[in-house]
């Protein structure tokens, strides 16, 4: 039996090729964090992200937001009229928005939407050697072109998520108190007195790993476009690498939300 | 005068295929790149040649041996002591590699807006005065999509040359261009070294076109290396993969030479 159709050497080089994935994941994590100590900084490009990841997520957020909020709204509602308990509807929205719903909702729309072109545009910058060009320039590509997206991220994607509770409450709000009949003062009153500084912090938190996570991932896979096993060549391997950054970081999202939601409550 | 040559020593380069088995690039090559001349890699597709680029370069690294640029030896540094060293090189890419979201002159200024500390406007008067020397001034607002596949090399070229390095590598510089535009290049890349004095490397299909520059001529075949003082030197090699690489490549060349034989 050949090397490559012996289902334990397979295994063994599959094992060996993730373990090798995560240790350059690793060192990239550290170039990107250090990419933003050094100088000199590159503001015009922060404000172009910042731009993108956050200006350009408005109307996705608003969407999202709003209708999250809204069917919450109206399923807290159903939920709560069996109890006769509606006068918890406020608390409920706003504990469920603030603490889970706006920071993993946030992160997926963002990486949907930012982390996937992220990752395009750093796989076709690879595969077209603009990177090595860099590279080649002794220019680092980790200050001039990757740490202000994690920046821009880390700012915007909290920012985000804080409008994304807003819009979310405020569509409860219009679903329980206008279309269900909801005292207003017991929605206010009920999300005043049940969510605490804690649970703002945690979402907070929340929000700034999910931004770390999603920029890490995309911009991570892009980066290595060509080392990634299985990813083919050319324009092929930036869209295959493109899918797997979005579903990686994605999933990611959740499993740290799940985390980070065990060890900080 | 340009005194940084290039050395390899016993270099060793594989790659792992995706079904586990493994390809030597380069086995155990030593041979020694002459400062201030023009060096020709050449050998069929696969051989090689763009990762000795690419090692010579950094960007990959070696399994064994050492690169010695300019007697520091490339394979062993790291951080600020590698990016030092990479301020020695200028690289015209296959594809140019310019930056598609800048147009002509901000990828030229690029190297001098990162790496010096000159004035927007002595960057403007240099980059205008690269770009005028290299036909492309009034193309300086356009982006790369909108030039030429003889343009793009050319704006490449300026902005390999910014920093007036001690070597340039050219990979497949004329892959893509007409004859005349590879005349073209080829004219530029005398002239700009005849200015600049840097070591050349061009790795090339252009056979035999490239060896009008050559000084010397390196074949890669199956891991190893042929090196020729002279692109005359390679049509007497007794050896039978050379003697079909020369007549694959030239045979009219290497008809007329075993006439005058």
């Amino acid at each position: 039996m050949s090397k490559q159709h012996n289902p334990i050497s397979r295994l063994g080089s599959n094992g060996l090729s993730i373990v090798v994935d995560l240790g350059r994941m690793g060192l990239y994590l550290l170039q990107m964090i250090q990419g933003c100590l050094r100088t000199p900084f590159r503001f015009s490009e922060f404000m172009r992200q910042m731009n993108f990841i956050g200006v350009g997520s408005l109307v996705v957020i608003f969407f999202t937001a709003a209708s999250t909020g809204m069917v919450l709204g109206l399923q807290g509602y159903y939920s709560l009229h069996k109890f006769g308990a509606e006068g918890m509807l406020g608390s409920a929205v706003s504990l469920t928005l603030i603490m889970e719903l706006g920071p993993v909702l946030t992160a997926l729309m963002v990486a949907g939407r930012a982390g996937s072109a992220m990752c395009a545009e750093l796989g076709i910058m690879r595969i077209s050697e603009q990177l090595d060009a860099l590279d080649c320039m002794a220019i680092d590509p980790f200050r001039y072109l990757i740490s202000p997206k994690l920046l821009a991220a880390l700012i915007s994607v909290p920012l985000l998520t804080a409008l994304f509770d807003v819009i979310g409450i405020a569509g409860g709000y219009v679903a329980g108190v206008h279309l269900m009949g909801v005292n207003p003062g017991s929605y206010i009153d009920g999300m005043q007195s049940s969510v605490t500084s804690h649970d703002v912090w945690l979402g907070t938190v929340k929000s700034f790993v999910f931004a770390l996570l999603v920029v890490w991932i995309c911009t991570g896979r892009g980066y290595f476009v060509h080392l990634i096993r299985g990813a083919g060549f050319g324009a092929r391997s930036v869209s295959r690498v493109t899918t797997q950054a979005v579903v990686l970081s994605s999933i990611s999202v959740l499993i740290f939300d799940y985390l980070l939601t065990a060890i900080l409550i | 005068m340009n005194t940084t040559g290039i050395e390899f020593k016993g270099v060793t380069k594989a790659f792992v295929r995706d079904d586990g088995s493994r390809q030597v690039i380069l086995d155990q090559v030593s041979f020694g790149i002459p400062a201030g001349k023009t060096t020709v890699i050449a050998g069929g597709s696969g051989q090689g040649k763009s990762v000795t680029l690419k090692l010579i370069l950094r960007l990959m690294q070696v399994d064994e041996g050492n690169i010695l640029v300019g007697g520091d030896d490339i394979t062993r540094v790291r951080g600020r002591r590698l990016k030092e060293l990479r301020t020695r090189f200028g690289v015209l890419f296959q594809g140019a590699a310019l930056f598609d979201s800048m147009t002509v002159f901000e990828n030229v200024a690029l190297p001098l807006r990162e790496r010096t500390a000159k004035t927007e406007d002595e960057i403007r008067e240099q980059v205008l005065s690269s770009l005028e020397q290299l036909e492309l001034l009034g193309h300086e607002n356009k982006f790369p999509a909108q030039l030429s596949g003889g343009m793009k090399k050319r704006a490449g070229l300026a902005r390999a040359l910014q920093l007036k390095p001690e070597i340039m590598l050219f990979d497949e510089p004329t892959t893509g261009l007409d004859p005349v535009m590879t005349q073209e290049i080829y004219q530029l890349f005398a002239k700009t070294q005849e200015q600049i004095g840097y070591t050349s490397i061009i790795v090339s299909h252009d056979i035999p076109k490239v060896f009008n520059l050559a000084d010397q001529v390196i074949v890669l075949n199956n891991g190893a290396m042929d090196v020729f003082s002279s692109p005359e030197a390679i049509q007497w090699s007794s050896k039978p993969h050379i003697r079909e690489f020369v007549q694959t490549t030239m045979g009219e060349i290497y008809q007329s030479h075993l006439v005058e034989k």
